[in-house]
């Protein structure tokens, strides 16, 4: 109509399907270059024994030792932070959509409030949440890395929900009713159900975040070259590890924050994989 | 015979500034199959809907006036939803599957209700897809998801589920609309039979399939009831000008 009778509706086509390839490519080149500078700095750095000893004394100056303690401190932190979220953030982002469906204009005043939540940055969470540990006298914890890695991807984990819970077709939601469904039995039998490959991508996404995050564990968590044994212990965190090893002065120590930069890139593509092979079976039950 | 199972009285409904019903007055006669009848948009599917509260869902929704259901008004405080809407098979214009597997969809109304003995659960469930001639294509693949299942079979399904918690009525909302003619004959088909069984209140625009089910007709235009009555009388005799229109098809 306007001005696209131009050019014919072949060239067009082919325009837009150039330039969306030339999007994809962009993304894939820079994932491609990441990969490729952390492989080929880190891989000739892994060894055995970066994944499977803590630091000896003097590991930061190129002494000996590994990254474990970074290792096991990311997973626990990780995993837990998640747990703790998935825990808070099923049933909030079930309960805008279930119990407040009727009620547009609070769920859109919600909605607001949680992506406000997700455009803080993580310094800020870990600064908060600092603030309070000092008022309380609490020190730097797994416990409280966990908390507030929580409280920081929460947001990510309920609108990541939330948008996969709002395309649950309306007709679903009668006819669970019409069933005798109270809302939380349409909420947890049909709604978390029809919605579990959509869920599944929320936490994972979250994980991702949780396990990658630097700055809210900062403070929070700590650091050691221990592996923590008990929650009020503190715990490294792999993102710190690599930050550690990258501001050294030694290059042979640099090469060592690219080798457990590897691991971290490993460890939560083959999370992501296991997570969704295990959650395969589930997709088949979604109607659209 | 002449009893009704659910009578409306001055049932009005509005949805913010749009008034969708209108001074609603009827009986549903009980173990028939009852007719609303009408075009598009003329608030037939909400009248069918407050029978269950689904309107509960509406945003911004006022009702006044009430339905009475064997007697007793639906819209107390005392009356519990979700007793009340186990009263009430509701078919939906689209089959809406739940996400799990055949056997769990007719299986589910049962599991809510509390009964969970194994073997009486495959007797149900076989049952009620005996009922809805389901069972013979299914049989087979009961654990299969029931999207799987071609849109006439999931149709049925849904009935089967809606049958299974054992209600006393059946609100089918167009449920053929979007079916084959082969499928649409299937249910037809099957009401006619359950009508001995149940009381059934079903909504549709379509002429002929009115003539070829009803006993008692409803019909509406913009919200109101114009006229309503015994199928033969509504038919052959009708009385008003906008319904012997619809009748005759000059109507738009």
């Amino acid at each position: 109509m306007w001005g696209i009778k131009l050019i014919g509706k072949k060239t067009e086509e082919l325009i837009f399907k150039q330039l969306m390839r030339l999007a994809n490519a962009i993304i894939l080149f820079v994932i491609g270059l990441i990969v490729f500078t952390i492989m080929r700095k880190g891989l000739p750095a892994l060894s055995w024994e970066i994944i499977s000893q803590v630091p000896k004394g003097g590991y930061y100056f190129g002494g000996e030792g590994g990254v474990l303690n970074a290792i096991v401190g990311s997973i626990y932190l990780a995993f837990g932070a998640t747990f703790l979220a998935f825990v808070i953030s099923l049933p909030s982002a079930l309960f805008i959509n279930v119990h407040l469906q009727k009620h547009k204009k609070l769920q859109d005043i919600i909605r607001l409030f949680i992506d406000v939540m997700w455009g803080i940055p993580s310094v800020v969470y870990g600064a908060f949440a600092f603030g309070i540990m000092i008022y309380m006298g609490i020190r730097a914890s797994l416990m409280a890395g966990i908390v507030t890695v929580a409280i920081f991807i929460m947001p990510i984990m309920i609108r990541g929900m939330d948008e996969v819970l709002k395309m649950v077709p309306k007709t679903l939601f009668e006819s669970g009713l019409s069933l005798g469904s109270t809302k939380y039995e349409l909420s947890y039998r049909i709604f978390f159900k029809q919605c579990i490959p959509g869920i599944a991508t929320a936490i994972l996404l979250s994980f991702g975040r949780a396990f990658g995050d630097v700055a809210a564990v900062l403070f929070t968590a700590g650091f050691t070259d221990n592996i923590p044994t008990s929650l009020t212990q503190p715990a490294a965190t792999l993102p710190l590890a690599i930050f550690f090893q990258l501001s050294s002065p030694i290059p042979e120590v640099q090469n060592r924050a690219y080798a457990a930069a590897a691991i971290l890139t490993f460890i939560i593509l083959a999370i992501s994989v296991f997570g969704r092979m295990a959650l395969r079976k589930y997709k088949k039950n979604s109607i659209n | 015979m002449n009893q009704s199972k659910i009578e409306v009285k001055d049932l009005n409904l509005s949805i913010g500034n749009q008034h969708i019903l209108k001074n609603i007055n009827c009986k549903i006669p009980s173990r028939k199959i009852t007719v609303i009848l009408g075009s598009s948009g003329c608030g037939k599917s909400t009248l069918l809907k407050s029978m269950n509260r689904l309107t509960d869902l509406y945003p911004k929704v006022k009702i006044s006036g009430d339905i009475l259901l064997n007697n007793q008004g639906i819209f107390g405080k005392e009356v519990e939803v979700t007793d009340l809407r186990k009263k009430m098979g509701l078919m939906s214009q689209r089959p809406a599957p739940l996400p799990m597997s055949i056997f769990d969809n007719v299986a589910y109304g049962l599991r809510i209700s509390g009964r969970k003995k194994k073997l009486q659960m495959k007797l149900r469930v076989e049952y009620y897809l005996k009922v809805v001639n389901l069972w013979d294509e299914v049989k087979d693949r009961l654990k299969a998801p029931a999207s799987s299942l071609s849109i006439g079979q999931q149709q049925r399904l849904c009935l089967a589920r809606g049958l299974a918690v054992d209600p006393e009525l059946i609100l089918a909302d167009e449920p053929t609309s979007a079916l084959d003619p082969l499928s649409s004959q299937v249910i037809e088909k099957k009401f006619m039979e359950l009508k001995d069984s149940f009381t059934i209140v079903w909504v549709t625009h379509t002429l002929r399939q009115a003539k070829r089910m009803a006993d008692h007709v409803i019909f509406m235009y913009l919200g109101e009831i114009i006229e309503q009555g015994p199928a033969e009388e509504f038919f052959n005799n009708p009385q008003h000008e906008i319904t012997k229109n619809f009748l005759n098809g000059s109507f738009n």
